[in-house]
């Protein structure tokens, strides 16, 4: 949702400071004075702090198929909230994403590797190898004060 | 002339919003999982190892890149463009990235996934 909403008010903003030129960089930056554009960073903001922490516990090809649920969720809110036409084209993006993503949600959230596990274990709640008796990793070794949380 | 420009700017901001993902899913697995960690230690803790990590730090410089091309390209051709083709090329990008770079497992079913919502995301530019 905010990723699309940040692109959405970015959009608007760029449209109303114009073109760029290749010869004028800077004005890249007094473009981020536009409050749209400005509004539009702070979502993306938004986002990126919820994308990481995601990351996190789940694997890469886990997380970014889901986060695309916000452009389906933008679709509907256009067409339900602001009774605009969407076309039936759209309507195909919208079962495809949803497919997408209902595709990948029914596997496993993140791989699992034997002779490198995750330091504090997956979203499955799998524990750290030194926790199932096995010798510790040096992943783990950095993870020391929440992976002895783990345990317990 | 314009469409050359896009479309190069496009193609940047694929490129590094996939180095960019790749450094910084890398980086968050080395913190780990940071809801156990902000309940443990703290969220100035979990700021401090994550904004602390190289990883991070190099993964957020290619998204700024992937951010100024964005800018750029926004400012060349339409949102309904850009997001899209930028979005889509991204997600296929990555597939590939994580099974190389991150050794993730992306078996039939994440690669489905994958064409899957790109495919959905152009059509949404329909």
């Amino acid at each position: 949702m905010f990723a699309s909403a940040g692109d959405a008010l970015l959009s608007h903003g760029m449209k109303q400071t114009g073109n760029i030129s290749l010869h004028h960089l800077q004005s890249v930056i007094f473009a981020i004075g536009n409050p749209w554009v400005a509004a539009g960073i702070l979502l993306l903001l938004a986002f990126f702090a919820a994308y990481t922490s995601a990351l996190s516990w789940a694997d890469l090809t886990y997380v970014l198929p889901a986060t695309s649920l916000g452009y389906v969720v933008l679709a509907l809110v256009a067409r339900f909230a602001l009774h605009e036409q969407v076309s039936p084209m759209r309507w195909a993006g919208i079962a495809l994403i949803t497919g997408g993503v209902g595709f990948v949600a029914g596997g496993p959230a993140l791989t699992e590797h034997p002779e490198k596990p995750p330091p504090f274990g997956s979203a499955q709640g799998k524990l750290p190898r030194e926790a199932r008796g096995g010798a510790p990793s040096s992943s783990s070794q950095q993870a020391t004060p929440v992976s002895s949380e783990a345990k317990s | 002339m314009k469409l050359l420009y896009t479309w190069s700017a496009i193609l940047v901001i694929a490129l590094a919003s996939v180095v960019g993902d790749v450094l910084i899913s890398h980086a968050m697995k080395q913190v780990g999982d940071v809801g156990l960690l902000r309940r443990r230690a703290g969220l100035w803790t979990v700021v401090a190892r994550v904004v602390g990590n190289r990883n991070f730090v190099l993964g957020v410089g290619a998204m700024a890149v992937a951010f100024f091309s964005l800018l750029f390209a926004l400012s060349w051709g339409d949102v309904s463009l850009v997001g899209p083709a930028a979005a889509s090329l991204t997600f296929i990008g990555n597939a590939f990235a994580a099974k190389i770079f991150l050794h993730e497992r992306v078996d039939r079913r994440r690669w489905i996934a994958a064409l899957l919502v790109a495919g959905g995301v152009a059509l949404l530019a329909g």
